[in-house]
């Protein structure tokens, strides 16, 4: 008896879980670029790539096999459920993401700040411009 | 950010295509109940139609289209109206939010279509004037060319 | 008034929501408008909170349909004791500091222009804490706690020169946390299909057993602890403490880390139950650990700062460690120690933080070096207020801090985790240790100059708050047994042990 390449384990557990490991290195770029990048901005960028990977999570649970988007159409009608996808999660996900917009509109504006006080964005030079300012506690 | 005063295509497609922007911002905001959109998509085109006038023909000159000290009001009355409408329906005995005692005439699944309306307009303000003020904000500090 | 009867649940957010949003419009007719308004609002929540407990207490959990939908479906606002407890807590203790609040503003805020949005600001955040407390559906908390988040960041960066600095730092370390509790949520709602805290409950114990609901607990937990300051994710919390302003710290310090353990406890205790929490996945034996080490550490380091706020910024760490130790504990009196403690601390911090703006009002700086004698010469009342204060937190009978110490310590015995009352003796030490370094300097260092130093006391609006806190602490510690037994034992009572 032949098992084709689609049966072992290994395989079943990358393919079969596809959208979660699209999450998953997204969700991992958006780490690394917050946690290894020294500029400020980059570090921003990486939340926001985080955030949005969380979104995708979200939405992936959203979805249903030949499943069509949640506005009532008249050809189906509205008695079987399952051939619309849920709508929740993409009305919660329009909330995380105008959540994340004014995160990032909070974050840019104290980026401003803090360029305009100390000249530079790159993390260990404004360490050492914060040491070296006058001590105005 | 260099202003090109010399590039008339950007200039005169971005000034002819934002009122047109705004149009279907105000379609999507108003079609939440029938098609995707709502508050919140409506409001962010809004806000595009204006970032776009501003991005093409200047800060300066796009005060005359939407004025800088407007943004923040505006906003802060999108949040109103959508306070207001959660309110006026616990004045009249409802829940917070609760749609079928707001003070209109007709059946209560109309009331609750009428406050969902209600709320998305206060909702698309408030993106639009606050998204606007961000963009405005941000470009503040930017030494004039 | 059978109307306000009726939507008490709902009202401080209700009201606290707008005012926010029309004090810059009312500012512009009168720019004094924008403190009173935040006054009158914060004292109407005061009042709301206190009918909302009487009304928990006596007619137990009050559930509030927002907008009028039953609750899989929509969104329920829960008053039980102990989210009517703890938004008490919130409410007065915010009241307390936005009294104090005009001269710190004045003084430490150069640029009058953003005068006005300050009170905005923080009359915002204290709406986010209300709505976190009161709500009983997950993705409103998440909405709440993003809406205070953004808030305390505003707060912070309005300060000092290196304030935007610190804020960006909590800012990128309070998204991730918020991050991970939508994670978390992802997946309980992934593996249970709903978002009602009530409901979660009822059908946990069917896919209790799923990794994927294990890993959504302990992503809920991280991300809470982050916006805790749990041990080792404290990292942003001495800096943004130290560069606000006196305000914002005494705002944040008091109440800001106290809805992360709120949330935790509601998770842990009420929702997911103690015995799943301990036995099953030992999540709270972790917390318990890091919480033991949070407080040592933040002990130790407390003892070699030389500025006020930052020592007081370490010993938030250490407290906070505190309440995380009797979340650890999971049982009855290690929770009454947590709940306790979390009401305790906010009166012993924003008494402490209040009379270091205090100190900076009148003498013009915090340092520790630079207070002696005439510090007492000059300030007598505030210095008197300090000193209960810290003898609070040091755990002195009878004032409030010894009494949640008492129970975690009974918690500990009873759990026979020696190592933890180890470390609640030890940290008391070490508490006495750099509070007694203040207050020896104070009272019992000489003058640097004997010449008669004037009396300026702080003025009457930044007294007056200090010294009701300093009788609070008194007040607290002796009513301790009747608050124990009326309002935190009907809160164990109903959580799941």
């Amino acid at each position: 008896m032949t098992t084709s390449w689609k049966d072992i384990p290994v395989t079943k557990f990358l393919l079969g879980h596809y959208g979660y490991w699209f999450v998953f290195i997204l969700m991992t770029l958006g780490f690394y670029g917050m946690v290894v990048k020294k500029n400020l901005v980059k570090k921003l960028i990486g939340m926001n790539i985080f955030q949005v990977a969380i979104i995708m999570f979200y939405l992936s649970s959203a979805g249903k096999w030949k499943a069509t988007i949640p506005i009532v159409d008249p050809a189906i009608g509205t008695a079987d459920t399952a051939r619309y996808i849920d709508p929740l999660q993409h009305c919660l996900m329009l909330t995380a993401i105008v959540v994340g917009v004014a995160t990032s509109g909070v974050a840019y504006a104290l980026l401003i700040t803090i360029y305009k006080r100390f000249g530079t964005l790159h993390e260990d030079e404004l360490i050492e411009r914060m040491k070296n300012d006058l001590d105005m506690e | 950010m260099m202003r090109r005063d010399d590039d008339a295509i950007i200039s005169l497609v971005s000034r002819t295509v934002s009122p047109f922007i705004m149009i279907f911002a105000l379609y999507v905001i108003f079609h939440g109940h029938y098609s995707p959109g709502g508050g919140f998509q409506g409001g962010t085109m809004l806000a595009a139609a204006l970032i776009l006038v501003r991005l093409a023909a200047g800060s300066d000159l796009s005060q005359l289209q939407f004025p800088r000290s407007w943004a923040t009001p505006l906003g802060s009355a999108g949040v109103l109206i959508y306070w207001g409408t959660g309110f006026v329906s616990m004045l009249c005995g409802g829940n917070f939010l609760n749609y079928a005692f707001l003070p209109v005439s007709g059946p209560p699944p109309h009331h609750r279509n009428l406050g969902i309306l209600f709320i998305e307009v206060g909702v698309g303000l408030a993106v639009m004037g606050i998204l606007t003020a961000i963009y405005d904000d941000l470009l503040e500090g930017h030494p004039r060319d | 008034m059978t109307w306000i009867w009726n939507n008490s649940p709902a009202l401080p957010v209700v009201l606290l929501l707008p005012t926010a949003i029309a004090i810059p419009l009312f500012a512009l007719i009168e720019r004094r408008l924008a403190r009173w308004l935040a006054l009158a609002v914060s004292l109407t929540t005061v009042g709301l909170s206190i009918l909302n407990l009487v009304k928990a207490l006596s007619l137990g959990p009050i559930h509030y349909h927002m907008g009028g939908w039953p609750p899989p479906i929509g969104i329920e606002y829960v008053l039980d004791p102990l989210s009517a407890f703890v938004l008490l807590v919130i409410n007065t203790i915010g009241f307390l500091v936005l009294v104090h609040a005009k001269k710190v503003v004045d003084r430490e805020i150069p640029e009058s222009g953003k005068h006005v949005p300050y009170y905005a600001v923080a009359v915002l955040m204290l709406c986010g804490f209300n709505g976190i407390v009161a709500t009983g559906d997950f993705f409103n908390l998440y909405v709440w706690l993003e809406i205070a988040s953004l808030s305390l960041y505003g707060l912070i960066a309005i300060g000092s020169r290196k304030a935007p600095v610190a804020a960006i730092r909590y800012l990128i370390l309070g998204t991730i946390g918020a991050c991970f509790y939508l994670l978390g949520l992802g997946f309980l709602f992934t593996m249970t299909g709903t978002l009602n805290m009530a409901d979660l409950k009822a059908i946990l114990p069917a896919v209790g057993h799923e990794p994927a609901v294990v890993i959504g607990l302990g992503l809920i937990v991280v991300g809470m602890g982050l916006k805790m300051a749990l041990f080792p994710l404290h990292g942003w919390l001495p800096d943004s403490y130290t560069y606000a302003p006196s305000t914002s710290s005494a705002l944040i310090a008091p109440i800001g880390t106290k809805v992360g353990a709120y949330v935790l406890i509601r998770v842990l205790f009420f929702i997911f139950g103690a015995a799943y929490v301990s036995r099953t996945i030992p999540v709270t034996t972790v917390i318990g650990w890091l919480a033991a080490a949070g407080i040592l550490y933040g002990s130790i380091m407390a003892m070699a700062q030389t500025e006020l706020k930052r020592m007081l910024a370490y010993s938030s760490i250490a407290q906070v460690g505190y309440i995380g130790l009797g979340i650890g504990l999971a049982n009855p009196l290690g929770l009454i120690g947590a709940v306790l403690h979390v009401m305790n601390h906010a009166a012993m911090k924003a008494l402490l933080f209040l009379a270091a703006g205090n100190f900076r009002a009148v003498l013009g700086h915090s340092d520790i070096s630079r207070l002696d004698g005439s510090t007492r010469r000059r300030m007598p009342w505030t210095t008197a207020a300090f000193a209960v204060g810290a003898l609070s937190m040091i755990g002195i009978p009878p004032l409030a801090g010894f009494f949640s110490k008492w129970y975690l310590a009974l918690g500990a015995v009873a759990k026979k985790q020696w190592v933890f009352l180890a470390v609640i003796l030890l940290s008391s030490l070490l508490n006495a240790v750099y509070f007694f370094r203040v207050i020896e300097r104070i009272y019992f260092a000489r003058a640097e100059s004997t010449a008669a130093a004037p009396r300026t006391e702080a003025s009457a609006s930044m007294l007056v708050p200090v010294l009701v806190l300093a009788a609070a602490l008194i007040g607290l510690g002796v009513l301790n047994a009747f608050i124990v037994k009326g309002v935190i034992g009907k809160i164990v009572t109903s959580a799941m042990f």
